[in-house]
């Protein structure tokens, strides 16, 4: 017999992740609610831009608007990337995994590439889905819509199937060092809406962070118009992913130390 | 050959100190049963042994090794440690193969594992449609995918019905028959006399006996005799007399330590005091057991 290796492990996660009902029901979900979304934020969007006040015109983004999707989406690829740890620590598969996949960091390490591999597929097949939607029903009520060739309007796409994509790995962390499902999303809440619904109350030095935060300045990768308080939106992005790599990086850190 | 080594372990968890200098071995070939009364630290120490807690002093190696260095696991040991490990909503066939891709064990080690288990007719439903005795199944089934040399079973027939109990404690027998170390834990005694070569007895994490299951037997063979007489008061008396204890056992019978059930015959002889019975009482196992950890039980009852 060779050793095994993290080819192995990560075959094993894919075995895994494929083999549950519950993955393919969230991604349904996932395009159910992101398509459902855009539907409704382009839909009715012709009365709007008639009665629209000159300011409200120079910020028409018709990118942005088909792809606010994102707000309820990343819940939804946040629940897959919980499951992929927090369902083996419910059911206690965890230690057979280790059993199996006694390296810690091998297993981690495979569950986060697998996801991240799903994850990425499936933000920027949904950020594609969800623009090309919403441009149509724009374009069918007769109001400026966008084309994927359009200025900033591909950043704009790509950067927000990233955006969801980092959000499942946000989620990996989160599942790893709670190690329960609902501690595990009741944080992703808490981050992704109730930390910027309440940004006004926080001290200066945490205003800072915000520009960096999901759902506020790490979100102004979905506009095409330009924004004075983000200039460089994907430096934004980068710094939203800089904080998902430091909460991976205290995943790994716990998961090799605890015992399971 | 020897399979598993503790050596010295201790196990702390905050102040509660768990597992306490525990030293044995787990040979090839034979049942080793262990057994403790709940809460004295069987898991674990199954589960140091499984690399998923480290120990906070001593050492613990499988086949020569650290269970973490071992390059392909599952060829050396196979585990089940609880039979609920497995995700409901996962078909049996899929769970373990996921667990077999995991070692690069080649697919068709799941075929095998399933119909020596017995499980190849539900391999396409879901784990959690199980009874508890299918996921028994399951679970020896993923400890078998490798064809390990050493097999670690937590209390494998808990919660099961006496066929179910039948068949894992013939199943135990034919892994160790094949030449591999089985490691079982339990905390019934009466269950390891029917299955266990070799026994480790531990309480409160401390190492109480480590011995042949015969010599466990013999070593507590002292016992007691129960004894039927029309003169039971008289008799009694004779018997005090002789330096026996004498108390008194159900149906107005006595029940008679300290005297060799031939001796009560003599002395009845001698006495011409009729006998209706002479019976010498095996001490039973769980008798035994209880008088071994009776010091070591974690929470005991008290007698009104």
């Amino acid at each position: 017999m060779s050793p095994a290796r993290f080819g192995h492990a990560l075959h094993a996660e894919w075995v895994k992740l494929r083999s549950l009902q519950s993955t393919w029901y969230t991604l349904a979900c996932l395009f159910a609610v992101g398509l459902g979304v855009a539907a409704m934020a382009t839909g009715r969007a012709g009365d709007e831009y008639r009665s629209a006040s000159a300011a409200e015109l120079l910020a028409w983004d018709p990118t942005a608007r088909s792809l606010t999707a994102y707000l309820v989406a990343q819940l939804v690829i946040g629940v897959l990337g919980t499951l992929v740890v927090t369902s083996e620590y419910a059911t206690g598969l965890v230690r057979t995994s280790l059993v199996v996949t006694p390296r810690r960091h091998r297993l981690l390490a495979a569950k986060v590439v697998v996801t991240t591999a799903v994850a990425v597929v499936a933000g920027q097949v949904l950020m594609f889905a969800t623009f090309l939607l919403g441009q149509a029903l724009l374009a069918a009520q007769d109001v400026p819509h966008a084309e994927l060739g359009g200025p900033g309007v591909l950043s704009a796409v790509v950067g927000g199937g990233l955006y969801l994509a980092a959000i499942a790995l946000f989620a990996i962390g989160l599942g790893t060092i709670l190690r329960a499902t609902a501690g595990a999303i009741t944080t992703l809440v808490g981050v992704v809406f109730l930390v910027p619904a309440l940004a006004g109350l926080f001290p200066a030095w945490f205003q800072g962070l915000l520009d960096f935060w999901p759902t506020q300045g790490a979100a102004a990768v979905f506009a095409t118009v330009p924004n004075p308080a983000y200039p460089h939106p994907w430096l934004n992005l980068g710094g939203m992913c800089l904080g998902v790599a430091a909460v991976l990086g205290a995943a790994f850190v716990v998961f090799e130390r605890r015992d399971v | 050959m020897t399979m598993i080594e503790v050596r010295g372990l201790t196990k702390r968890y905050g102040l509660d100190t768990v597992v306490d200098d525990l030293s044995f071995t787990v040979e090839a070939g034979q049942v080793t049963g262990f057994l403790g009364p709940n809460g004295a630290g069987k898991s674990t120490t199954m589960k140091v042994i499984l690399g998923l807690a480290a120990p906070t002093r001593g050492a613990v190696s499988v086949g020569g090794r650290r269970y973490r260095d071992l390059p392909v696991p599952l060829t050396e040991v196979g585990a089940l440690l609880d039979a609920g490990a497995v995700h409901g909503g996962r078909k049996a066939r899929d769970h373990l193969l996921a667990l077999a891709v995991g070692n690069g064990l080649p697919r068709r080690r799941v075929d095998e594992v399933l119909a020596r288990t017995g499980l190849e007719g539900v391999a396409h439903k879901r784990a959690g449609a199980f009874s508890l005795g299918m996921r028994q199944r399951l679970g020896i089934a993923a400890a078998l995918l490798g064809d390990p040399k050493v097999l670690i079973f937590d209390e494998p027939v808990n919660g099961l019905d006496p066929e179910g109990i039948r068949w894992i404690r013939d199943f135990m027998r034919s892994l160790a028959h094949e030449g591999r170390a089985v490691l079982v834990s339990s905390h019934l005694m009466s269950e390891m006399a029917q299955t266990a070569d070799h026994l480790v007895v531990i309480g409160r994490g401390k190492l109480i006996a480590d011995t042949g299951m015969t010599e466990f037997l013999r070593g507590r063979g002292e016992g007691v005799v129960l004894v039927r007489t029309p003169e039971a008061a008289a008799f009694a008396l004779r018997l005090t007399a002789a330096g026996a204890a004498v108390r008194e056992g159900p149906d107005s019978s006595l029940v008679v330590s300290g005297l060799a059930s031939e001796e009560i015959g003599k002395l009845a002889a001698y006495h011409g005091t009729v006998l209706g019975e002479l019976t010498p009482q095996r001490p039973s196992l769980e008798d035994a057991f209880m008088e071994l950890t009776r010091d070591s039980v974690e929470y005991q009852g008290v007698t009104a």
